[in-house]
């Protein structure tokens, strides 16, 4: 029962898609040939697209100044490890919550969201107070456990959603059995909430590599995130687009390369079980 | 199965963490290497420090360097808050002129005794108005890495194109008639270049020193702020006007970095800034009109203060730091003499971190490599301060006051100001507000104090 | 006997979730309402001294508040109306049958991954500088004067580089609520000989309701605390053009150092963030139970 489509419609819906797709991705294309122009050429006008003489001294040059592969594996680490202990606080709390709702339930949600909306800046000083006394200033931990309480809302919310869509008689058929509660989380539950948990990850892992505020305020060089590493760049002397587009580059690849791996989970994730 | 998975990884990433945190602290402590943690600002002299870091580890072996580099605001916000609660997250810092009095008076840094009565550092070299400003109390607490005050950097090119000459001391009215003649906003050049970026240390910096020379200040003798007077208004009238008629696009948001790109790419006919940028803008690798470059004292209004300021970039140990000596020892390479040798032998003389000694301007070779040199030297000494305006006042410092509150006020009124500049406000409203606000900031931090 | 079993091994289940984020919560909000009583600048210690409301009074007779405020809440609703209206018209877009849909669909989602702080880099310097930038150079080939972003309007070129970088989500969203909708039922409208437009009105919005439900709740939490955009391109200026809540309340906490003055604003936000936080459960409480 396909509807039938004219090619001649298909053609032009494809120009316009195409058309628009690359005017938004056109920034992060821009960013990445601009990484590999002279500096000249970075701010030449007319601008150069494709046709100019490519260089990788710009990366050279940023890897003379920063230690990359430091500070990638601290945002590699910050960001999985925050996700994995995310994780490990959230799902109980979520299946509870999806499967032993009360009046509260909602309410308990709402206020774990709401956690969310405060300025992170008001509470800076406290924070980095409590930080320097338990010595977790500059640590990849302290990072870790941070990033762990602004996220934790969001990783309960997701999954409360995912769980939300189990069918319940499966679990009291499970329980008719006489399966204890580990066991019916290994074997009932777990199976059929991995995509949902899959799809939690990878927001996490890429909300926690993106944050900027924390990381950028705990952190002094032993564990700064690439956050930190890009805010060396920001304002340099002189011309620095080039530099400026290398710095970039290297920041975003990695989460940008992950993020296309697993965009159909990411997807399914993103929609917060609003979809059916 | 796959959630035991995640746990299993979980527990595993949580201990390697772990392990790896211990480990990190048991090696820390048991290695005899020390690491020095050094915060700096992302400009060009001390990245190229940063690259002659081997320089230093072959002199002093067994001292590690560790390098934070951060943008300016960044780096400020950090080592503030850092020293303020005493979290001795690092070991040396970059500090300014300005912090400097500010922190050796609340005891906040260690003062820097050894280098004062060593003899091969030879403190009496350090060019007098920087030393006296880091100094409180007879005490040096910060040794200067480069030092700045401000000049009119032009383009002979132009000039010459149309007929003007510049004079080595010029008036506020010869430049802003330049400007004018100069400015071809066809061709994209454009008469005069300055900061318009809001910030204490960006545009309030440039207007501060420039309010100097209008015969402005900033507060009178009983810190009542003073923009409700006609000097300021005379100072911003002119600044708008001028930028309105022969200034850049988006002046509003450019500072330093900003106007230097225009710069260097032959955008501009006149730029009055920090001296540090002439070995740039002389710099043929990244400059356009590398050979075309002219320099002349900051103007004035004939009322006997030029506009222009004095800063320098400074490394400071915080008080209290358990690595005193090896900062010692590296703030003192960093800022010898033979640092500035180091960088003209690998970098050539044009490059080296100016500003700091006496002996440089004296040397020969810099003078030869450097056509800014007596400029350089002349702006910063015609910098005062502890006497910084026309009528007196009760702080020292020529652009910025220096009280810690300055920092917030500067940058407020330096949003009015810019807001000014792009057009959002008059210049009557912007004075009017800047009134205001500094008024309630004053009275909220309880001045006059006694 | 078994419900309370389940009952307590709930709440067992959601103790370290609520107990963490509780004192997450209470810790720092107990540290910042105290501080908020104190005079107490960072830069002069010693000199900490209660001064009951005066934290308060100052902040709220800020000028630079109302516009704060007003600033807030223009940058939410101004994102939230271009990403909202952006993402189903895209949706609607790439829902159509056409040529590599997974390419489009890859160039479409990029935006959501890159940091806050590099994008507002590169729309800064790349695009918006009116000398040096992209856009600069179209308006002057097209013998227009380049429009200068940051100075006239510094409001509006945040929300649109925050709107790039949430377009994304919402679009994807959308489209796959889209997706899901029923084609049979979409057919049967056609059949019905009913037009695009009241196809859309009566079948296809009802439909989506709570993905833009959702998009709306998820951007709101994430758009109210703003920050690093405004502080990369127009440090809250011209003015406090762009000031918002939270670069107010950074300014006085790391540029004036003042944490009594930071601490009030700090509150003053939790307030109005919690005002926010319930008009949203009300709005989400509709359409989620639904």
């Amino acid at each position: 029962m396909a509807r039938k489509v004219s090619t001649k419609r298909k053609l032009v819906m494809t120009a316009i898609a195409w058309t628009l797709g690359f005017l938004i991705f056109f920034p992060i294309l821009w960013t990445f040939l601009t990484s590999f122009k002279s500096e000249g050429d970075a701010i030449a006008s007319p601008p150069v697209f494709l046709f100019f003489h490519w260089t990788t001294e710009n990366y050279t040059e940023v890897q003379s100044r920063s230690d990359y592969v430091l500070h990638f594996w601290n945002s590699v680490i910050m960001s999985v490890g925050s996700t994995l202990l995310g994780l490990l606080i959230a799902i109980p709390s979520a299946w509870a919550m999806a499967f032993s709702p009360t009046k509260r339930t909602k309410d308990v949600l709402m206020w774990m969201l709401s956690t969310k909306m405060m300025p992170p800046v008001g509470a800076l000083i406290p924070v980095y107070l409590i930080f320097r006394d338990m010595g977790l200033l500059d640590s990849r931990i302290g990072l870790v456990i941070v990033l762990t309480l602004i996220n934790l809302p969001i990783i309960v919310w997701m999954l409360y959603t995912y769980f939300k869509e189990i069918p319940g008689e499966i679990l009291e058929a499970a329980r008719m059995d006489g399966a204890s509660l580990a066991k019916e989380i290994v074997y009932v539950l777990t199976p059929m909430a991995i995509p949902g948990i899959a799809s939690t990850l990878l927001l996490n892992i890429i909300l926690a590599w993106n944050e900027a505020f924390w990381t950028l305020n705990l952190t002094t060089s032993r564990a700064a995130p690439l956050t930190t590493f890009i805010a060396s760049y920001s304002s340099p002397e002189g011309l620095f687009y080039a530099k400026l587009s290398a710095a970039s580059t290297m920041a975003i690849a990695p989460i940008l390369i992950l993020g296309w791996f697993s965009q159909k989970q990411l997807v399914r994730g993103l929609t917060f079980g609003a979809v059916k | 199965m796959l959630v035991l998975k995640f746990f299993w990884e979980e527990d595993m990433t949580l201990k390697t963490i772990l392990l790896g945190a211990v480990s990190a602290l048991a090696f820390s402590g048991a290695a005899s290497a020390e690491t020095l943690t050094i915060a700096t600002v992302n400009n060009g002299d001390m990245i190229r420090m940063q690259k002659l870091t081997d320089d230093f580890k072959a002199k002093n072996p067994g001292i590690d360097l560790e390098w934070v580099t951060l943008e300016e605001n960044v780096l400020r916000q950090r080592v503030t808050t850092d020293i303020a609660t005493k979290s001795g997250q690092y070991d040396v810092m970059t500090i300014g002129i300005y912090e400097t009095p500010i922190w050796g008076k609340q005891g906040w840094l260690a003062p820097l005794d050894k280098l004062t009565s060593d003899a091969k550092y030879d403190a009496n070299d350090l060019l007098p108005p920087i030393r006296s400003g880091l100094t409180v109390d007879g005490k040096l607490y910060a040794a200067p890495f480069y030092g700045e005050s401000s000049m009119v950097m032009y383009r002979k090119d132009l000039f010459d194109k149309a007929g003007l000459k510049m004079p080595e001391k010029p008036t506020w009215d010869f430049i802003a008639d330049a400007a004018r003649k100069i400015t071809n906003k066809g061709s994209e050049t454009y008469g005069i270049c300055l900061r318009g970026k809001a910030g204490w240390g960006e545009n309030m910096a440039f207007l501060t020193a420039t309010a100097n020379s209008f015969g402005a200040r900033w507060f009178d003798e009983n810190w009542k702020p003073q923009f409700d007077q006609p000097e300021w208004k005379n100072t911003l009238d002119f600044y708008v006007k001028l930028m309105k008629d022969a200034g850049p696009p988006g002046a509003s948001s450019n500072g330093f970095n900003e106007n230097l790109a225009l710069f260097q790419t032959g955008k501009c006919g006149m730029w009055i800034d920090a001296t540090v940028a002439a070995s740039f803008v002389t710099n043929p690798k990244e400059s356009k009109v590398a050979d075309q470059v002219g320099f002349a004292l900051a103007p004035d209004n004939g009322l006997g203060k030029r506009g222009n300021w004095l800063w320098s970039w400074n490394l400071a140990i915080p008080a209290g730091s358990k690595k005193v000596e090896a900062a010692e020892k590296f703030i003192a390479w960093a800022t010898s003499k033979d640092y500035l040798n180091l960088v003209a032998e690998k970098e050539g003389w044009a490059n080296v971190p100016p500003g700091t000694r006496t002996s440089l301007y004296q040397n020969p070779e810099y003078q030869k490599a450097a056509a800014f040199a007596k400029m350089t030297l002349d702006s910063i000494n015609a910098a005062d301060p502890k006497k910084p305006t026309v009528k007196p006042v009760p702080y020292e410092g020529v652009q910025y006051v220096a009280i810690p509150e300055f920092q917030g006020i500067g940058t407020a009124v330096g949003q009015q100001f810019s807001a000014a500049l792009a057009g959002q406000v008059s210049v009557d409203q912007a004075l009017k507000n800047a009134q205001q606000l500094t008024e309630r900031e004053m009275a909220k931090a309880g001045y006059p104090k006694k | 006997m078994a419900t309370t079993h389940t009952r307590s091994a709930a709440r067992l289940m959601m103790a370290p979730s609520v107990i963490l984020l509780f004192a997450w919560m209470i810790v720092p909000l107990g540290m910042t309402i105290y501080f908020s009583f104190l005079r107490y600048n960072l830069l002069m210690p010693g000199m900490e001294e209660f001064t009951g409301f005066l934290n308060y009074q100052f902040f709220l007779s800020d000028p630079a508040f109302f516009a704060a405020l007003s600033n807030t809440l223009l940058l939410v609703l101004g994102v939230l109306l271009i990403t909202v209206i952006g993402g189903i018209a895209f949706a609607l877009l790439l829902d159509q049958p056409m040529f590599g849909q997974g390419i489009v669909r890859i160039l479409v989602i990029a935006p959501f991954f890159v940091m806050p702080t590099v994008s507002a880099l590169v729309w800064k310097n790349m695009f918006m500088n009116p000398v040096n930038g992209l856009f600069a150079w179209i308006a002057r080939s097209l013998g227009f004067a380049p429009i200068d972003f940051l100075a006239t309007i510094p409001l509006l070129s945040v929300i649109i580089i925050v709107a790039w970088q949430w377009l994304p989500f919402a679009t994807l969203i959308m489209l796959t609520a889209l997706q899901s909708l029923d084609e049979e039922q979409k057919e049967a409208a056609e059949m019905d000989g009913a037009g695009f437009v009241s196809r859309f009105i009566y079948i296809v919005l009802p439909h989506m309701a709570r993905a833009i439900t959702v998009v709306i709740l998820i951007e709101t939490i994430f758009l109210l605390s703003v920050f690093a955009e405004i502080l990369v391109t127009t440090n809250g200026g011209p003015g406090t053009e762009s000031t918002n809540l939270t670069y107010l309340v950074y300014a006085q906490a790391l540029l004036q150092f003042d944490i009594g003055g930071a601490s009030a604003g700090g509150i003053v936000a939790v307030i109005l963030a919690n005002i926010v936080a319930i008009f949203l459960v009300r709005l989400i409480g509709k359409n989620l139970e639904a």
